[in-house]
Formats: C-alpha cells, structure tokens, sequence
C-alpha cells in the first residue's frame, strides 16, 4: 500500500465516520425542523381545518391575498404592528439598560460576584412565573406597583396596568424589559472584557472623561459584538408568545404574530389561515437570521 | 479622598442597588406573598409578617401540581439526555474531522436555531399526531429538540473544536474507534462542556410554554408552566393569588439556586452559544 492510497482511504474513512456520528442528530432534526417547517408552509397554501386534517385542499394564495385573506385582516396588520413596536422598545431599552449594567459589572467592586448572580435571576425564572408575578405586582387594586407609585405621587389613581388597553402595551415591555436585560448584558459584558485595556489606560493618563472615552474608545471597539446581541434579541422578541399570552390574553392591543398565529391554529382551527400567518413570520426572521449570519461574518473578520 | 471622588463612589453604588433592587424585587416579593394567608393578601407589605405555609399546602391540594411537578422533571431530563447524546457524537463529527459540507451544515444547525416555535406549530402538531403522541410527554421531549440540539451541537462543537490535537492521534495510532476516542477520551475531558449545555437545555425545557400548551390537554399531562398559567380559582376574577405565588416560587427556587451555583459556566455557555456564533 502505498503512502498516498493509504492516505486516501484514511480520507475516506474519517468523512464516513463523520456521517455516520451525525446522522442520528440530521434525523431527529429533519424531522423536528425540516418536515414541521415545510408542512406548516404547505398548509398555509391549503383550507386545511384542525378536525379534517388529512382534507386539506390546495387553495393557492387565498389565505394570504385572497378575499378573506391575511392582507385584509385588519386583526392580523394590528398583530404586525403590535410584534414590531414591542421589538424595537425593548430592544432598544434592553441595549442601552444592558449597557448601563453590563459597564458596572465591568469594575471591580466589592461584593460584584453577588451582584452578578442577582442580575442573573430574572433570566432564570420562567417566563410563565414571571408574567404570573408581575400580574400579581401590577394588580389594579392590591398591585404593589400602583401602591409605590401613588406613595411616590407619580400617579394619582390606581392605574388597571393589565386591563386598559392602553397601559397593556407598556405593562408587556417593562415585564420584558426586566426578564431580558440580563442576557443583553452578559453578551455586552463578554464582549467589554475581550477589549484590550491598554485603550482604556492610555485614555484614563491623557485625562480624558470617562463619558467621552466610551463613546469615543469603547462603543466602536464593541459595535460588532453589540449588532449582533441586538439582532439576537430582535430575532426573540419578534416571535414572542408566552409573556403576552399569559400576562395579557389575546388581546387585540397586545397581540403578536405568534399570538394571532396561535389563536388561528388552536383556538379558532383555521390551520391553513394560521399557518399562512405563521409563514409570513417565519420569513421575516429568516430574513432578520441572514443579517445576523452576514454580520457575524463581518465581526470574524474583524478579528 | 475629595469631596468629587466620594459623590462619584455614592453615585456609583447607589446605581449598583438600584440594579440589584429591580433585578431582584419582583421575585423577593412573590416569596413575601406567598407566606400571606388569603386576608393578608389584599394589604401591601414590603416585609414578611410571618410564616405562613398554607399556599404551600394549598397548591398541593387544589391544583395537580405534583403530577405537572413530575412531569416537567422528565421532559426534562430526557430532553437533556437526548440532546446531549445526539449533541456529542455530532459535534465530534463536526469538530474534529474534515468534511465536504461541513461548513454548511453549521450553518443550518445554526438557522434552525432561529426558528421561530409557532412556525412550526402546525406541521409539528401533524406530526405528533401522526406518530400518535398527542397528550403525550413523548411529544414534548420530541418537538423540544427543535430548540435543545442546534444549541447543544454549537457549544459542543465550539469546546471540542479548542481540544488539543495530539490526544486524538495518539488514540488513532493505538488503533482506537471512533466510538473509543468520543467515550473515553474526550468524554472525561468535557465535564464542564457537558454541565453548561446540560443546564441550558434543562432550563429551556423546564420553561417551554408554547408546545406544552398546544400539544398537552389533560392536567395528568401538562408541565409545570402550563399548570401555573391555567391556575385558576372558584370564578375567572379571582385567580387564587397565594397559591399562584407558592407554585412560582417551588418551580423558581431550584432553577434560581442552580444559576447560582453555576454562574459562570452559564455566562460562557450562553456568550458561546451567541457571540461567537
């Protein structure tokens, strides 16, 4: 045998070997992934009904352009809109709070391990409990929060934060705001600690303002690291479901894509509709993923 | 110390308590009411009173929460098994041994990562009927790796990726298999590894809402946030607060003492998971 055959078929034993560890996993997630995801997209091409399954007929774009079609929904647009205002609110206060945190965790002080593990704790509790406990916080008669706020004087009656239409919306990002700020922060915490300290030395002996030096060293230097936490984060905030759903039903001011998707598939059994509504979501986040993967691309290359 | 350097130390901490108070408060005041009894309930405390367990006992009684207890602990853990099997003899694959395709296949591990649930919602639902599931745990830890085994085959990936070469070889010139080399060399050396991906897909499943909600209907199969989120009292105005507030926080504490504990390799698993991505 000579050398290079032997290399050869060292070759190809090693490649046969790799397929063969990663078929079990391809297996289970073409069947998790792949099978659920175009069927879903086949559906929402269908009249398809939760109790005749198996009766589904083709009826091309009705439930997107047609009549009674998801661009006359007016329900739907609302779902739309509600899914996009939230992304860009919490987004923007969970990366600039983040931020805020994720730079005192970056001193050193006596007891920031323990701060560290608090700020982990919102993470940690499930999204179910957390909307439970906020619902229980902002009670319109024995909430907790609308006894601080009338003792502070900011509010001058007790405010119905899960009930008035218009205060839903703002009941929904605070929950957010305060469940999701910890990871923005961990993500903005790794990437300040990756910096090199000799920028921050060098500024601190020319004097120059702690405020002037972050904007003008630090937030460039993590720009990178930081698009790709927001588009992380706008990538779940956009398919958000359980916190809306628990903390406010389906309400028309609060709903979501993934709510409205739900509540036609489930609740009302317009699999086909529904699942045509949860296509138009699938596409936007895949549209979002492929900027998330270009823009990892981009912060490799930086490297 | 002048007088600027103090104010600038106060101001400093006194933003450091503010972030402790707002990441902690809500949970710290789901534990305070909890201990009330039903009267004490309805009058705002910032401090406990007393030791009050009744809830406690209450949300035994009233709701089939031992059965969602239960039930949630086994999703999870054959959803960690599973996925942490499948997970390590990919990622093997993936980071040791050069491929056509590799790189692509990354990539989609990684896009399906990104998925959205109720994207797959209804096609999931078919499936799991097909197979005949439905109201079935089987069907959780099932449609659960959509979301545990992309995370999990990254990380892993990503660690076995930074492993030195020469311990591989030596196992391949000894004649070791495949299967050797995974189980017996790198196995030992991914404890850490193994215990982050672990807790980060037992968490993720612990908490999933979505397809326990779609594809459990009776209270013998539901999990614990399908149990607390349909909790409900004698009429839909008066949800039972007090044993709302016990079963939120006996699902709570252990994830909140595991968090704990494992700080750090959290931290780096979910920055693996995300930044580095």
């Amino acid at each position: 045998m000579s050398g290079a055959a032997g290399t050869d078929q060292l070759t190809r034993n090693r490649t046969r070997t790799a397929w063969l560890f990663i078929a079990p996993m391809l297996v289970v997630l073409a069947l998790v992934a792949a099978w659920p995801l175009l069927r879903t997209i086949w559906l929402g091409f269908t009249d398809a009904n939760l109790l005749r399954l198996d009766q589904a007929k083709w009826s091309g774009f009705d439930n997107f352009s047609g009549k009674h079609g998801l661009i006359h929904d007016k329900v739907w647009w609302q779902a739309v809109k509600n899914t996009l205002w939230f992304t860009l609110l919490t987004v923007s206060i969970e990366t600039v709070l983040g931020t805020v945190v994720a730079l005192v965790l970056t001193r050193t002080f006596p007891g920031r391990g323990l701060v560290r593990a608090a700020v982990l704790v919102p993470w940690a509790i499930p999204t179910v409990v957390s909307a439970k406990m906020w619902s229980w916080m902002l009670n319109d008669q024995f909430g907790i929060i609308n006894h601080m706020l009338l003792s502070l004087g900011v509010i001058h009656s007790p405010r119905a934060w899960t009930a008035d239409p218009d205060l839903l919306m703002t009941s929904v990002v605070m929950v957010d705001v305060w469940k999701t700020t910890p990871f923005m922060a961990l993500l903005i915490l790794a990437a300040l600690q990756m910096l090199p300290k000799e920028c921050y030395e060098a500024a601190q002996i020319d004097g120059v303002h702690p405020v002037k030096v972050f904007f003008k060293v630090t937030l460039p230097l993590i720009r990178p690291a930081l698009m790709v936490a927001v588009i992380f984060r706008a990538l779940d905030a956009i398919r958000i479901f359980d916190l809306v759903y628990v903390l406010t039903g389906t309400t028309e001011s609060t709903m979501t894509m993934s709510v409205y998707a739900r509540q036609q598939l489930i609740d009302f059994q317009q699999v086909g509709y529904g699942s045509a509504a949860s296509t138009f979501l699938f596409f936007i986040v895949a549209l979002l993923t492929v900027l998330y993967v270009v823009i990892g691309r981009v912060k490799l290359g930086n490297d | 110390m002048t007088a600027r350097v103090i104010v600038r130390k106060l101001l400093f901490y006194a933003l450091v308590v503010a972030i402790v108070v707002f990441a902690v408060f809500p949970f710290y005041y789901a534990i305070l009411s909890s201990l009330k009894s039903s009267s004490e309930l309805f009058r705002i405390d910032y401090f406990p009173v007393r030791w009050n367990f009744d809830n406690y006992i209450g949300v035994f009684r009233d709701n089939p929460f031992a059965t969602n207890l239960w039930n949630s602990v086994v999703v999870a853990v054959l959803t960690v098994t599973v996925s942490l099997f499948l997970g390590i003899t990919a990622a093997y694959a993936l980071a040791r041994i050069r491929f056509r395709g590799r790189g692509l296949l990354l990539m989609t591990i990684l896009g399906v990562s990104m998925f959205p649930q109720v994207a797959v919602l209804s096609g999931m639902y078919q499936l799991i009927r097909g197979l005949g599931l439905y109201n079935h745990l089987g069907a959780l830890v099932l449609s659960y790796m959509i979301f545990t085994l992309p995370f999990t085959v990254w990380v892993l990936t990503t660690f076995m990726r930074e492993l030195p070469k020469e311990l591989e070889e030596a196992a391949i010139l000894d004649g070791a298999s495949s299967w050797v080399i995974v189980t017996r060399v790198f196995m030992p050396l991914m404890g850490p590894a193994l215990v982050t991906t672990g807790l980060l897909a037992f968490i993720a499943a612990w908490n999933e809402f979505l397809f326990a909600l779609t594809f459990t209907l009776t209270n013998n199969e539901r999990t614990v946030p399908v149990g607390i989120a349909l909790m409900s009292g004698a009429s839909a105005h008066e949800l039972p607060w007090g044993n709302i507030m016990a079963a939120s926080v006996i699902v709570t504490l252990p994830l909140v003492l595991l968090v704990l504990a494992f700080q750090r390799r959290i931290v780096s698993g979910l920055t693996a998971g995300a930044v580095k991505g």
